[in-house]
């Protein structure tokens, strides 16, 4: 860490902030994936990371190089531009597959749509 | 400038993107960034995209930071659901018919919603334009398909269509 | 001070992020469904790009950020395509 000995205390304490909020949001998505029960409600879990964990983690990151170099350091934007545009693509696809599987074996987790109201759709999976 | 720019959206945003890689303002990595950007938009011309037209500005960007404010709270609402679960907690699906039928904002009002963590675009219906969302903490559908119609889809509609 | 603040905080990131990397790898283990290993497999690579962006601040160099930037292109094609394998695998009856 020694490259860091010229890091001035008022954006070392941002930086460190940044980092620890970034890695707890990812690792509650992450704990989230294992916890929860079923695998539509396991597939919130990894927006938590993709979205302000990952912002949190480069945001920091940007602090840390631009102050370091002191010049502007805003490639991580690239990473992040990149994540916002993927993420929800891969969720979606994955999400329309699960279902696809899910109907193609007969227990369709989706509640036809007239009746959804009468019977509560909370545990159809284990 | 047709000919020349056929995409401009899509040039601006990959000269972006290169000067971004470069991070320098120098003429060289500029002028190459600048071929980059007009080829890249004569090779999407060439696969023949549906038009892009963005009619109102100011919506969008208020659009955006609706979402960076709804996906923030939506971050905590789902760390807490995970970290705190409630036994009444009550997952689902929630069929949402909408009105939007220009590709570019559908495919827009997809990414918000699946970007959000406690929501999840599954499928969509095009011919009777019925979306299946599924959701992590479902407390009111009435109140779901109010936030979806009139929080996305109503600024969509006047910024694509 | 900022020296001691900054690697305390880096270690504790890293050890969450490698907690998260590890949840996410008992998904991938466990499933129980192919769906399910391939979100632990998401999962895992977005924690292991930002894992690898806390060393490049550890290490001061800017050769994680495009082994990060990598790993983010490649996360998402392979999740695509395991995705559209899902889909499509099993549809031949």
């Amino acid at each position: 860490m020694s490259h860091a000995a010229d890091l001035p205390l008022w954006a070392a304490i941002p930086v460190a902030l940044l980092l620890l909020a970034g890695a707890g949001l990812t690792l509650t998505g992450s704990i989230g994936l294992v916890r929860l029960k079923t695998f539509y409600e396991r597939l919130h879990a990894p927006t938590l990371g993709t979205s302000y964990g990952a912002a949190f983690i480069l945001l920091g990151s940007m602090v840390f190089f631009s102050v370091l170099q002191s010049r502007l350091t805003v490639h991580e934007l690239l990473i992040g531009i990149l994540l916002i545009i993927t993420m929800p693509v891969t969720l979606m696809l994955l999400g329309g597959a699960a279902l696809h599987r899910d109907r193609l074996e007969g227990n369709d987790p989706a509640v036809p749509p007239e009746d959804k109201a009468a019977e509560p759709q909370a545990d159809h999976e284990t | 400038m047709r000919r020349l720019l056929p995409h401009p959206y899509m040039s601006a945003s990959l000269f972006l993107m290169w000067m971004l890689m470069n991070e320098s303002v120098s003429p060289g990595p500029a002028l190459l960034g600048l071929a980059f950007a007009l080829l890249g938009g004569w090779a999407l011309a060439m696969l023949q995209p549906l038009p892009l037209r963005i009619r109102r500005w100011g919506t969008a960007l208020r659009l955006a930071g609706v979402v960076a404010v709804d996906i923030a709270r939506s971050n905590l609402g789902v760390a807490l659901v995970i970290l705190h679960p409630r036994a009444d907690r009550r997952q689902g699906f929630i069929r949402i018919p909408l009105a939007l039928r220009n590709d570019t904002a559908l495919a827009t009002l997809a990414c918000i919603l699946t970007a959000t963590p406690g929501t999840a675009w599954v499928e969509f219906d095009r011919e009777s334009g019925v979306l299946l969302l599924h959701v992590l903490d479902l407390i009111d559908e009435e109140s779901w398909v109010r936030i979806v119609k009139g929080r996305y889809e109503q600024p969509l509609m006047e910024i694509f269509q | 001070m900022s020296i001691a603040l900054l690697s305390w905080s880096l270690l504790a990131a890293q050890v969450m992020l490698g907690l998260a990397f590890l949840c996410a790898f008992y998904r991938v283990l466990k499933g129980p469904r192919a769906q399910d290993r391939v979100l632990g497999l998401d999962t895992l690579y977005v924690n292991g790009m930002l894992l690898l962006l806390t060393f490049g601040i550890r290490s001061g160099t800017i050769l994680y950020f495009e082994a990060a930037l990598v790993i983010a292109l490649l996360g998402f094609v392979s999740t695509t395509a395991l995705s559209k394998f899902l889909m499509r695998g099993e549809v031949i009856e």
